[in-house]
């Protein structure tokens, strides 16, 4: 018991302390003189659903720690400032940028560019910024199939003459012009150069707090890293001492369709669990809530989420023969959406790859 | 137009896929030059990762070929690689790749003929299907 509580300990290496630390830092002022400015810091949100804004927000008290060693110039979920404010900024002026969401439309386009082009550093917030997110499971679909479901077909929609949404419309003699809506999702990275990806859906609180303390204390890693643990989650799961030494299915089911043990490894429940093919540093939030993990801090470096987790799955299922293996591919319900929910965008086969002619 | 020489991708077994090949080579039964044997120890060592780089890196067709049920020589890697593969196949579906391009099957080390048969198979497959086009996700004309 104590050995297992030693090694939630170490586990927790990365939110802990990070707390701790926070209440007693304090920064030196970046220069000796009173008037010396803060650095400059921006929120960005392009396609999201607005949880890596609450993520910031979760800081509570801390975010006045956090004001008052940054001043905030842009932040359009929280603060009234405009496009044309960013825009009158001198380029590289602004410390960092964290920008949250995927890319879809050319406004995003347009806003992360310039965003891009004032800050010096980008870090790309949450799943969505770091591998498309929830919103490039539409990556699988195409644009014209997306928009007239949305706007058409839907239980919700009351549409008798079928309007679609179009780019540019003449009404009494005024024209109006929405943002181009992409034939794709695209990461962040996709479309401008990021330093830093801060992974999760949202990232925790004590990553963010992690990740502040970085570039305020000049401590960041080398450009390109993912400011997580590149060990899989189950390297500090609770419920890894329960794991058996040959893990074995039988029988794959759905989180609904049993009462899960609260303290036993999904995987050897028969649940599908992400675990093993997802990086660490989330807390484990969904499995100290008896929920298997789905995937959202993404891949270790250097592999394919989904393709590892298919592989791995498949392997340790016992049933053999072709009937067998049939069965068990068709107990996945939906293979892309379990095993690439958070990262269509970046995957290996990236999702918006369809036949030329066949569909 | 030129015409379409399909790029076929082949993982095949050491003690049987690969044999049946060899078989093949041996009894002079020609198949598709399209295709590209890659041998590899067992066809449960062969990962979907390696299929969709394949596919990625151009191939218009992969096949992972492995012993008769019974027959692997690591006792049981050949029944991992079928549910992996049978799983993997609903997969590509949903990312738009056709069913048609990728094929798992048994290939025993004296069936040149069924080596044949499978390879000439997909080669005619992928002929009909036309080239696979991976060019990425990101699209011309949008963001560079």
């Amino acid at each position: 018991m104590k050995r297992k509580s030693s090694r939630a300990a170490k586990a927790a290496k990365i939110s802990k302390p990070a707390l701790r630390r926070t209440k007693t830092r304090k920064y030196a002022p970046r220069a000796k003189t009173a008037a010396a400015p803060k650095p400059k810091v921006a929120f960005y949100w392009c396609s999201s659903c607005g949880g890596c804004e609450e993520a910031v927000v979760d800081l509570e008290e801390n975010i006045l720690e956090v004001t008052a060693a940054v001043d905030i110039v842009f932040w359009p979920c929280a603060l009234d400032f405009k496009t044309e404010d960013v825009r009158a900024l001198p380029d590289q002026s602004l410390a960092v940028a964290f920008i949250n969401g995927a890319v879809r439309t050319s406004e995003q386009e347009e806003m992360v560019k310039l965003l891009r082009a004032k800050s010096q550093l980008v870090i790309a917030f949450g799943a969505c910024a770091v591998q498309g997110g929830i919103p490039s499971l539409a990556n699988l679909k195409d644009k014209e199939s997306i928009i007239t479901r949305a706007y058409r077909e839907a239980e919700s929609v009351v549409n008798p003459k079928g309007t679609l949404p179009q780019e540019n419309t003449t009404l009494h003699g005024e024209s109006l012009t929405i943002p181009r809506f992409y034939e794709t999702v695209y990461t962040l990275a996709d479309v401008i150069p990021v330093d830093y990806y801060l992974p999760g859906c949202p990232p925790t609180r004590s990553l963010l707090e992690d990740a502040l303390h970085a570039i305020l204390g000049n401590r960041l890693p080398a450009r390109g890293a993912v400011l997580a643990p590149n060990h899989s989650l189950c390297k500090t799961c609770e419920r890894n001492a329960t794991k058996p030494d040959r893990l074995m299915i039988q029988d794959l089911k759905r989180i609904h369709q049993v009462a899960a043990d609260p303290e036993s490894c999904f995987l050897a429940q028969g649940l599908l669990c992400l675990g093993p093919a997802t990086r660490d540093g989330c807390g484990q939030a969904c499995i100290k809530a008896n929920m298997p993990c789905t995937g959202c801090f993404g891949p270790l470096s250097h592999f394919d989420q989904g393709a590892k987790m298919l592989s791995a799955l498949a392997g340790i299922f016992q049933a053999e023969g072709e009937t067998a293996a049939d069965h068990f591919a068709a107990s996945v319900v939906d293979p892309a959406g379990t095993f690439y929910r958070y990262g269509v965008a970046a995957s290996l086969l990236g999702g918006r790859r369809k036949e030329r002619s066949h569909g | 137009m030129t015409e379409f020489t399909p790029k076929i991708v082949a993982f095949v077994c050491n003690w049987c896929a690969y044999g049946g090949a060899d078989n093949a080579g041996s009894q002079k039964l020609e198949y598709p030059a399209a295709v590209k044997l890659i041998r590899v120890m067992c066809s449960g060592r062969v990962e979907p990762e390696m299929v969709m780089q394949a596919f990625r890196q151009g191939a218009d067709g992969v096949m992972v070929l492995g012993c008769h049920p019974g027959d692997c020589h690591y006792r049981n890697g050949n029944m991992k690689a079928l549910r992996r593969f049978r799983l993997f196949s609903r997969l590509l579906a949903q990312f738009g790749i056709h069913q048609d391009r990728f094929v798992f099957d048994w290939v025993a080390a004296s069936e040149g003929k069924k080596f044949q048969t499978v390879a000439t198979r997909l080669a005619a497959a992928v002929q009909k299907l036309g080239p696979l086009s991976l060019t990425g996700y990101v699209r011309q004309g949008e963001p560079s």
